[in-house]
């Protein structure tokens, strides 16, 4: 009947275990994204001076169901060069994170691409570059042909291959694809 | 099984007469558990080596005993011997019993089932240790997917996740020795936990009918057991080494098993698997490597009446996941599916990058049963599971290396069963069930919890009654009620909060309101019952009918209720919805068997209809600032599954076999009248098998596996604006990939190496042909080809 003792040591046990699990800590914490980018914002700066024109995506949910929020403060001068810098920020976070300071930390991993619809009459250029001399772009200039309008859209890749032709054979993974109808006047 | 037993005859002697002794010893010996007489026991006195047999009427008698103590042994070929001490004055009456119930005692041999059946109305599938051992280098998944029936949901060629007539995660209950495997199984991408090396015999059961298990095995339930330890004085092991061309890789796996006769066991058992980045005929399929390590311990006692067994594992695997499978936004999917090679392939390496998956399993159990006289066998089980599941993405940033998903699972489960008969050819076995759940999602990520903090209570009743007609026919009836209680702090995006009306139909869960969050407090109940139904009919030469009902219910799982937020592997937004209910199955299932004679086969049509049936499919498209995602989202639906499962045998000549079997599913949403996702298009298979135990138990086969192309699919494709092109794209993930044929074969021979020790060699060759194909049921479908050509050489040393 030894074998009986057991029966209860094994009870014992159990609510030892139970007792030890318990650990109830009141109420999680919350967990901030850390990575996500909520807000792109394009400014572009004409050359010879005068007012800039913002161009900027939101979307203060991440990947929650609310769509962006994309607004363009205004029309583009025809036949002038801009200067155009983007911001990334993380605004689910108080103060804001800005994420532009850790793509260009890791510049040559990361590029952004100007994809310029067909309507659209401007020329872009990169202004900043990776340490081994391939494009970011987080500073480009922007350059305004005749009246028109169409499409310009962002994109930035994470892990590129660099370097390359454009996006055809960037690959890499898609980290922002923004795009905005701009007009020239 | 008496009745066939062997009588052994003992030459009795009696060597020493004294004075005063000519008392006799008489009684019966009876089954200590159901009272029936024993023909045919042995008994012998210690000493004198006096011996008698009991006759029909399960008596003896024992002369010339003096006044003195003797020792008795009492034995039966069916049955373990068993000693007694007792006193003589006089001419004494005394009866024995014996254990008369082989395969309950773990015993192994020729006549008995070293495994019990686990439902008796179901058609069970087993695979022995031998079949076991070829797949030594894979997982339970790549050895189940060789019964007819089964199929796998993959990722990549290495998270190969069980699916049993077409369905599986949570509707697929799997017990390894005896425990409810606890490990996230809710996932597509999960693959269980178990090393199959540490497996003797696995059945599987296609439906809710063993209810000892399980009450929510909508889908059906897979029993791991280990191997049955003799009770004899032994030292035995074996070790197994399995090299591969594909994946560069060897598994070595040993394990080593000390028995005693009094009843004592001691089993380890460890195994080491590393691989390489896999191949495709065409390319490397870059970051799919795999090193998983596994030990386990058992220790245990194997007597008459009692018996008591500690069992621990641990199971660690890292997993490489296909890395062109990273993906952005619908762009990015789009470039992946248009092309035909992987966007990323580099060189071959054992390295094992993100995104990745590091998984870690502990199960400790500890188990004691007692038999008591015209009762039963009362067992009872504590087991503790511990699961931590760690998933690295690509980051960008100081994150780099952190894991986006750190989920820990602990359960504890207590189990009380009784195995009794109640009357000739009545067993009852019923049993109690509790259990506590405690999942911890690690905050610093820095990623939302997938799946959020919880603590859940389980308790289970049950019971089965099994009546023998006759030796025709047999029924099973049995029921059982599962209670699950589920405390749960979640945080939600208040915007997905109020864009789902939570606010308003919930808002009294509510904690703490939060900058873009709301931290809530729902506490869940569910109440779900379930049955069986079913008989057996045992006709003419080896044929028998099996029919049964069963009913499961299965409460929603954390994955389905609670998921909110993009999954990167998947490259989709998945919603769960808090307002589920349980979800209910009705299987009718009838099988047609015959198992002996030079054809064998078994035919088995069945019908399962699921009310409340939980599916994800997509329903929008969603924009962020990252581009635009699929999303998918959880729903409730009225599914019927119908399906045809068919083994063939044929041993047409001396020595050759013809296996064939032929597996068909049809899956419809009877809601919607549209066919269900990711149903398994029907599988072919057939095997021609050249075994000669008298030469070297050499085996020979080769097997043709045809798998056609899946023609019913909901068209879940959507569209996309591509910038470059300024037009919409469709991103095509419906369409199933084409038919594809494959050729395997495989090969072995037993070497006699000394007296006590066989060394088997086999050799085999998967994908002969090369062939290039791509799986519907695999994940990574869309971005890779599947594994090509692969040289497996496997050596086993049996002593």
């Amino acid at each position: 009947m030894r074998n009986l003792k057991f029966l209860p040591t094994v009870i014992v046990a159990i609510l030892l275990f139970a007792a030890c699990s318990n650990d109830d800590n009141n109420t999680p914490v919350a967990v901030n994204e850390e990575e996500v980018i909520t807000t792109l914002t394009v400014t572009l700066s004409p050359n010879g001076g005068g007012s800039p024109i913002t161009l900027q995506t939101r979307d203060l949910d991440g990947d929650g169901p609310n769509a962006p929020v994309i607004e363009v403060s205004g029309e583009l001068i025809a036949e002038i060069s801009y200067n155009g810098s983007i911001v990334l920020l993380n605004e689910t976070v108080s103060p804001a994170e800005n994420i532009t300071e850790e793509v260009i930390e890791e510049a040559d991993e990361h590029q952004f691409f100007f994809t310029i619809g067909s309507g659209l009459n401007v020329t872009t250029e990169y202004r900043n570059f990776d340490g081994n001399g391939n494009p970011l772009g987080t500073e480009f200039t922007l350059t305004t042909g005749a009246a028109s309008s169409g499409t310009l859209t962002f994109t930035l890749r994470h892990e590129p291959t660099k370097p390359n032709d454009g996006l055809s054979n960037a690959g890499g993974e898609t980290d922002i694809a923004a795009t905005f109808n701009v007009a020239v006047q | 099984m008496r009745k066939y037993a062997l009588l052994i005859l003992l030459l009795s002697s009696i060597s020493s007469i004294s004075q005063n002794c000519d008392n006799t010893l008489s009684g019966k010996v009876t089954d200590l558990h159901d009272g029936s007489l024993i023909i045919g026991a042995t008994l012998i006195v210690v000493g004198t080596e006096q011996a008698v047999q009991t006759d029909f009427d399960g008596e003896f008698t024992l002369s010339n005993l003096c006044n003195n103590t003797y020792s008795i042994q009492v034995s039966h070929p069916n049955c373990l011997t068993k000693g007694f001490t007792l006193k003589i004055s006089g001419n004494t009456a005394k009866s024995f019993k014996l254990e008369h119930h082989l395969e309950e005692l773990n015993q192994v041999t020729i006549e008995g089932k070293a495994y019990s059946n686990k439902s008796k109305t179901i058609l069970e599938n087993t695979i022995s240790k031998e079949e076991l051992e070829r797949f030594s280098s894979g997982s339970l998944g790549d050895a189940l997917n060789s019964l007819s029936g089964v199929s796998s949901l993959n990722t990549g060629s290495t998270v190969i996740k069980p699916m049993i007539n077409g369905l599986h995660s949570s509707r697929v209950v799997i017990i390894n020795n005896g425990v409810r495997m606890e490990d996230q199984e809710w996932g597509a991408e999960h693959a269980p936990n178990v090393d199959i090396n540490s497996i003797g015999n696995l059945t599987l059961i296609k439906g809710a009918g063993a209810l000892q298990f399980s009450g929510d095995a909508v889908g059906g339930v897979i029993v791991a057991e280990s191997s049955k330890v003799p009770v004899k004085d032994s030292l035995y092991g074996k070790t197994l080494l399995t090299a591969a061309r594909n994946g560069r890789g060897t598994s070595f796996t040993s394990q080593l098993t000390k028995s005693y006769q009094n009843g004592w066991y001691a089993t380890m058992q460890g195994t080491i698997t590393r691989f390489g980045d896999f191949e495709a005929p065409n390319y490397v399929l870059s970051n799919t490597g795999v090193f998983a390590r596994n030990a386990s311990l058992q220790v245990g006692l194997n007597r008459f009446s009692y018996g008591l067994e500690a069992y621990y594992s641990i199971f660690k695997n890292d997993i490489g996941i296909l890395r062109a499978s990273h993906l952005g936004g619908a762009q990015d999917q789009i470039r992946a599916i248009n092309s035909y090679r992987p966007l990323i392939i580099n060189d071959f390496t054992y390295q094992i990058s993100e995104p990745r998956q590091d998984v870690t399993h502990h199960l400790a159990r500890v188990k004691g049963y007692k038999r008591f006289k015209n009762f039963g066998k009362l067992s009872l089980q504590y087991d503790y599971q511990r699961n931590n599941r760690l998933e690295f993405d690509i980051r960008r940033g100081s994150d780099g290396k952190k894991a986006s998903l750190d989920l820990q699972l602990k359960t504890h489960t207590l189990l009380l069963d009784l195995d009794s008969h109640l009357a000739d050819g009545v067993r009852l076995k019923t049993g109690i069930m509790g259990s506590y759940q405690n999942n911890f999602a690690d905050p610093t990520t820095g990623v939302r919890r997938l799946i959020p903090d919880y603590n859940m209570y389980d308790f289970g009743i049950y019971g089965v009654a099994e009546y023998r007609l006759s030796h025709q026919w047999l029924f099973e009836v049995g029921g059982r009620f599962d209670y699950t209680y589920m405390d749960v702090f979640k945080f939600y995006r208040t915007s997905f909060w109020e864009s789902r009306n939570y606010d308003s139909l919930f808002p009294e869960i509510v904690v703490e309101e939060l900058n873009n969050q709301i931290l809530t407090n729902p506490k869940l109940n569910f109440y779900n019952g379930s049955g069986t139904l079913g008989s057996t009919y045992s006709f003419g030469e080896g044929y028998k009918m099996f029919f049964n009902y069963s009913v499961a219910s299965r409460a929603p799982n954390p994955s389905e209720l609670f998921s909110e937020g993009l999954h990167h592997s998947a490259s989709r937004i998945e919603l769960g919805d808090l307002r589920f209910n349980s979800e209910v199955g009705h299987k009718v299932s009838l099988s047609l068997q015959r198992d002996t004679g030079i054809f064998s086969f078994s035919v088995n049509p069945y019908i399962n209809t699921i009310s409340d049936f939980i599916v994800i499919e997509p329903t929008e498209i969603q924009q962020t600032v990252r581009g635009s995602f699929q999303v998918w989202e959880y729903r409730q639906t009225n599914a019927q599954l119908l399906g045809l499962d068919l083994d063939a045998n044929y041993a047409f000549a001396k020595n050759f076999r013809l296996n064939s079997q032929f597996s068909l599913v049809k899956g419809y949403d009877r809601t919607r009248d549209e066919p269900l996702i990711n149903m398994p298009p029907a599988n072919f298979k057939n095997e021609i098998v050249y075994q000669n135990f008298d030469f070297n138990n050499i085996r020979l086969s080769l097997q043709s596996d045809y798998n056609f192309q899946q023609n019913e699919y909901p068209n879940n494709n959507f569209e996309v604006f591509i910038p470059e092109t300024e037009t919409m794209e469709v991103v095509d993930v419906s369409t199933p990939p084409d038919a594809y044929h494959l050729f395997n074969f495989n090969s072995s021979i037993d070497l006699k190496a000394t007296e006590k020790t066989t060394l088997t060699v086999g050799f085999g060759i998967t994908n002969v042909l090369h062939t290039s194909y791509r799986n519907y049921l695999n994940r990574l479908r869309y971005y890779a080809d599947d594994l090509g050509r692969n040289f497996l050489l496997n050596l086993k040393i049996n002593y």
